[in-house]
């Protein structure tokens, strides 16, 4: 049963066939999928386990946003935990494994938490395990330490090496879709220098998953091609596989750069780079990422981002499900709908909030069985597509602390007016949810930059496409479910814990997510952070502008500490500074002290010398006696004087003088 | 409502409907006895020793923002009592006495784990430093050992000890030095506190004094007028803000220290680990993540944020000391607002205006002497004298010369 | 952070060691100078929520001084200058 819910179409090539392991078994998916898609592909829908009750968790999402596909990928010393299987490039010979379980990921010995659910509710470990005390240190503990953290560490030294660079722009693009590309584009016709970075290994964003035209084309061909066009222009570097991961102060980034993790092994090259990037002007266009809703039992394996469904069909030739159900609030969802129709695949119901239909409970432990609605309709369906509308991308604007704004008419938070310096943000991220406005407001954005900038020449044409439609009702959760909702689902906190938290006296934002662990997980609450919060307002009476969010934090996304550490590590940690008598001391036998990054000859031993005392005095006798003579270079300076003294040093100095 | 596992049980099978608020949201009074500035982990312990220790209870705890969210949220969790100097060691042994009883004594689980502390040791120098350190901490009744380079190899063989720029020689060693769960310790006193009949009231910043004739009457707050015998400040790197309104200068500078914490994983540190070389040091949380830390940026600030360098210069520490770290992801830095005292270490004193008091100056090492911090606070608010412990911690003496100096550094605070 | 250096333009601020507010440009004369005067001096601070001037020594430079004018809320810098220039103009150099 090879790849049972291939489909046709899609960006993957399906003349290279890959060969994989999944928990030891072998599957079969083709260049260009993740991980994910190819599990999804070979009908695999359980890929992991949660946090805290150990349920059965499936594929969530199709980005870097995602909660529950968490692998161990690779094995021996580099082998990487907590993994996402939807940001990973399939290659040949890659191995996984799934996580956080005892015993097989089917028959989870961990499991028997979930029946205990209701004492393990937010927060109990405060109430508990204090008595006796010395069981605190000898049971209580270790057993909270052993099912803690997900993913393994090999204990290994890591293998890879890691480098550190330096960039410099005029602008820094941060998301190649259809806002990026086009302010890049605009920015870099009117000869300024710009960085367009991605996480994706291609570019185009949304484009790839949807079924836009742009200019006449085919999405994900426009990008291709455009993309194509920035990679010839000189004064543009396009970097894929590029997270711009923190925003520091004035125009300085932190940005990741994976080289060689879509690749079996790195080779000795380095595995990925830490650039820290200077840059006049940068246009931000992350994008939105879709949130979902909480109904009970919202976390079966089969249960997806409705875009996301959307993108393992159009963009990977994937199928989540033969049998799809769509749940959703807003207009988009809709479109998951229709493109899964348009490729062949049964689509039994549209559950619209807005029509006031919703979804109260589902079944099917191991994989979404079936979906019961409020008015007793019972869908068997095996994928739930589930859309609850989208928040634009603002985490890298509000990382100087300022909090973002609520649009009611968007029922999502957009950018604050106080933006880090040399910032606008453009597209979705900005609040242009539809095409044709992400593309407008990129082309504007960049249009002003290079006005700003001095830069002369026209920054061409704006590309053509349409605004698809956009129609959103805030529906966070469904308050007739009996059965329990999830809202992280990483960390299993449900909206029961949500209400329990306000109980109990915590009531602001930052208090909830402390107290819950709502949002504190690898995925940071990206899908999750809002429902929490609109659960909670409906508990303080108060509005979601008046709430506000929890602070933004770099990274945007985890980095590994290798990267940041570098080539300092080992003996390259911190230089050595030898003076000019180092070798001959010794070639003398000197044992030598750290001074600082020095190493200072201490003492010579002579054959015979038992200690260091012995040498010492030897030596001091010597000095007093006849002569003795000692390297202090490292407490010496070099004092050039005269009239072209700064000439003499321009081509040593770094800086001119 | 005191908690226990049966109450656990009993709730979860009922709907866990019985939870009572963990502290009431009471109005504002006129009037107290004492008012606490700051609802920090300081100010919150020193409410709760004030009630359950020292019976006084009309007291006030004013809080600009929500409880614990300032710097008893921000750190790095960890509770050591190695200090060198007479002034500031039996202090922090005091404190980690009262650690070892307080989930005991405030029926609140703040996860205290004794897990113990390395402090590693790369040279001979550094060794005897340590040596030394170790025999003043045990003078004050702190537990501490000298570890040869095998007997950390045995504690933590995941360590590099052989390809290492400055190889590890040896550690000084607390076992029961550790860690706890910082928020846990906010809300447990606060819970103390409120359930004596200490009101806490969040949302409401202190905006000037009542200060008239050399004596402090009451504070001005977002919220109107309060009336109290004693106000004691207690807000960390706020401090120079606050006493400027009552016309105080400090020695204070506010710095931001950042911390880190990487994604959840299986056990791999079993206590903490401090690095001698560099400044990094590190411990694993009860929920698997990572949680490390480095030294300060080094420019006065108070934005609660920090840039690269700092975070760079923390993750090769990391590398350097345990290279298996490198695949580890980091999932969140952040960072407090240290107040960076001119000699390293804090103030417990009175002010030259009657009924104002004065709690700061903890830079970075404020968490673990939370509890002391507290105990002492309320203790010369109680009884105008200071414990013995906190006898040297005086706002004077830089002008008498009692600086308590542990890293000599003399009257540079981004040093300390 | 960036230091816009007078001579030397954008610099990165890890090229830089903190010395701290420049107020200590106007250190007393440690002859007539009163006690107080010398512990105000050398151990109080103004440390304020908002702009600053500060004192920056460029170690890896061109080993300057520097007086910036910097907002500790915001990290903005409005104004770096030649500390020379500064104590001149506050007669505290020739």
């Amino acid at each position: 049963m090879s790849q049972s819910n291939r489909i046709l179409g899609g960006q993957v090539d399906r003349a290279q066939a890959l060969s994989f392991a999944w928990n030891g078994t072998t599957l079969t998916g083709y260049q260009g999928d993740t991980l994910a898609s190819a599990l999804l592909a070979n009908g695999q829908r359980l890929v992991g386990r949660s946090f805290k009750y150990h349920r059965p968790r499936g594929i969530f999402t199709a980005g870097s946003e995602e909660p529950n596909a968490l692998v161990q990928l690779r094995s021996g010393a580099a082998q990487e935990p907590n993994t996402r299987a939807t940001t990973v490039e399939l290659f040949n010979g890659l191995e996984a494994t799934s996580q956080n379980h005892r015993g097989s990921l089917k028959h989870d010995l961990m499991a028997v938490m979930d029946l205990m659910s209701p004492f393990l509710a937010a927060g109990f470990y405060y109430k508990t395990f204090m008595w006796p005390k010395a069981f605190w240190e000898k049971l209580y503990e270790p057993m909270i330490r052993g099912s803690a953290g997900l993913g393994r560490l090999s204990m290994q030294d890591d293998p890879d090496i890691y480098d550190h660079g330096y960039l410099h722009c005029d602008v820094l693009v941060i998301g190649a879709g259809p806002a990026g590309l086009t302010a890049a584009l605009a920015a870099g016709r009117v000869g300024l220098r710009v960085i367009l970075a991605d996480e994706d290994f291609t570019a185009g964003g949304r484009l790839n998953s949807e079924t836009y035209d742009v200019d006449g084309q085919a999405g994900a061909d426009w990008a291709a091609a455009l993309t194509g066009e920035l990679e010839a222009m000189d004064n543009v570097r396009v970097m894929k596989r590029t997270t711009v991961f923190g925003v520091y102060d004035h125009g300085i980034y932190g940005v990741l750069e994976r080289k060689t993790d879509h690749l079996a092994s790195s080779d000795g090259k380095p595995r990925q780079v830490h650039w820290r990037l200077y840059s006049k002007r940068t246009v931000l266009c992350a994008g939105a990422t879709e949130r979902s809703i909480a109904f009970g039992n919202n976390d079966r394996p089969g249960i997806m981002m409705a875009g996301a469904v959307r993108s393992y069909a159009n963009r990977f030739g994937v199928t989540a499900g033969q049998k799809v159900a769509v749940f959703t609030n807003n207009d988009d969802g809709l479109r998951t709908a229709q493109d899964l129709a348009a490729k062949g695949i049964e689509v039994l119901g549209i559950i619209d909030a807005r029509a006031g239909d919703f979804v109260v409970d589902t079944k099917g432990r191991h994989g979404l069985r079936k979906v019961i609605l409020n008015n007793n309709t019972q869908i068997e369906a095996d994928c739930l597509a589930v859309s609850g509308g989208w928040s634009p991308n603002v985490h890298l604007t509000s990382h100087h602390r300022s909090r973002p704004i609520w649009r009611d008419d968007l029922a999502a938070f957009v950018p604050p007016q106080d933006l880090p310096f040399g910032m606008v943000v453009a597209g979705a991220a900005n609040g242009a949810m539809t095409l044709s406005a992400a593309i407008k407001d990129a082309h504007a954005a960049a249009t002003a930059i290079a006005t700003d900038l001095g830069a002369g020449g026209a920054t061409g044409a704006v590309p053509q496409a349409s605004d698809e439609d956009f129609d959103i009702k805030p529906f966070w959760h469904v308050a007739q479910s009996k059965k329990r909702a999830w809202v992280d689902l990483q960390n299993d906190v449900t909206t029961k814990d949500v209400k329990q938290s306000y109980q109990e006296g915590f009531r602001s934002v930052e208090h909830l997510k402390r107290y819950t662990t709502l949002g504190m997980a690898t995925d940071q609450g990206k899908t999750s952070n809002i429902l929490g919060l609109a659960l909670m307002t409906e508990a303080t009476g108060k509005t979601i502008e008046d709430t506000g969010t929890t602070i933004f934090r770099p990274p945007y996304n985890p980095v590994a500490i290798g990267a940041l550490a570098g080539r300092a590590r080992g003996k390259d940690f911190r230089p050595y500074r030898l003076t000019p008598s180092h070798e001959w001391a010794q070639d003398n036998g000197a044992d030598f002290v750290e001074s600082g990054a020095w190493l200072r000859a201490q003492w010579f031993k002579r054959p015979g010398e038992k200690g260091w005392r012995d040498s010492v005095d030897r030596e001091v006798t010597m000095t007093r006696k006849s002569v003795g003579i000692c390297d202090v270079t490292t407490l010496g300076k070099i004092d050039i004087q005269g009239r072209d003294a700064a000439e003499f040093l321009n081509p040593f100095m770094p800086t001119l003088s | 409502m005191r908690y226990s596992a049966l109450k656990l049980l009993k709730e979860g099978l009922t709907g866990n409907k019985g939870w009572k608020p963990v502290w009431r949201e009471p109005e504002l009074k006129k009037e107290y006895d004492v008012i606490i500035i700051g609802g920090g982990g300081h100010g919150l312990a020193t409410a709760y020793y004030l009630s359950n220790k020292f019976g006084i209870s009309n007291i006030a705890v004013l809080e600009k923002g929500w409880i614990g969210g300032g710097n008893v949220g921000r750190n790095t969790t960890i509770i050591r009592s190695n200090y060198f100097l007479e002034g500031n060691q039996p202090f922090y042994e005091f404190s980690m006495k009262l650690w070892e009883g307080l989930e005991e004594e405030f029926n609140y689980n703040a996860m205290v784990s004794q897990r113990g502390a390395l402090y590693l040791i790369h040279s001979d120098a550094q060794r005897d430093s340590y040596a030394r350190r170790g025999n003043a901490m045990r003078l004050s009744g702190a537990d501490a050992e000298l570890l040869d380079k095998r007997a950390v190899r045995d504690m933590c063989p995941f360590l590099d000890f052989d390809n290492a720029r400055f190889p590890i020689q040896g550690a000084l060693w607390q076992p029961r030095a550790g860690t706890v769960r910082h928020d846990a310790v906010a809300w447990g006193y606060a819970r103390g506190a409120d359930a004596k009949g200490v009101d806490i009231i969040q949302n409401c910043e202190v905006t000037g004094f009542d200060i008239g004739g050399g004596v402090c009457r009451g504070v001005q707050t977002s919220r109107g007028a309060v009336w109290a015998k004693k106000v004691a400040v207690c807000v960390a790197g706020s401090s120079s803000r606050v006493m400027e309104t009552a016309g105080i200068r400090l020695p204070i500078e506010s710095h931001v220290l950042q911390a880190y914490v990487t994604e959840g994983l299986k056990p791999v540190i079993p206590g903490v680990i401090a690095f001698g070389a560099g400044h990094f040091y590190i411990s694993q949380s009860d929920k698997g993540g990572l949680v490390f830390g480095g030294d300060i940026d080094g420019y006065n600030t108070y934005a609660q944020r920090g840039n690269l360098p700092v975070v760079e210069d923390a993750c090769e520490g990391g590398m350097a000391l345990m290279p298996i770290i490198g695949r580890s992801r980091l999932l969140r830095t952040w960072g407090g607002l240290m107040d960076m005292s001119m000699d390293g270490s804090p103030f417990i004193d009175k002010t030259h205006i009657d009924g104002l008091y004065f709690n700061g100056g903890w830079c970075y090492g404020g968490f673990k002497a939370t509890p002391a911090s507290g105990f002492c606070y309320a203790h010369l608010l109680a009884t105008d004298r200071p414990h013995d412990t906190a006898t040297a911690y005086r706002l004077d003496r830089f002008r008498t010369g009692a600086v308590i100096d542990e890293k000599g550094q003399g009257n540079q605070p981004n040093l300390h | 952070m960036i230091i816009n250096h007078p001579r030397l333009g954008p610099r990165d601020s890890s090229e830089f060691v903190y010395k701290g507010d420049a107020n200590l440009i106007d250190r007393p004369d440690g002859l007539t100078a009163s006690p107080d005067e010398m512990h105000d001096y050398a151990y109080l601070r103004d440390n304020p929520a908002g702009l600053i001037r500060e004192l920056w020594y460029h170690e890896q430079g061109d080993r300057s001084w520097l007086v910036v004018t910097r907002n500790t809320l915001t990290h903005e810098i409005e104004a770096v200058k030649m500390a020379r220039d500064v104590a001149r103009a506050r007669g505290r150099a020739k």
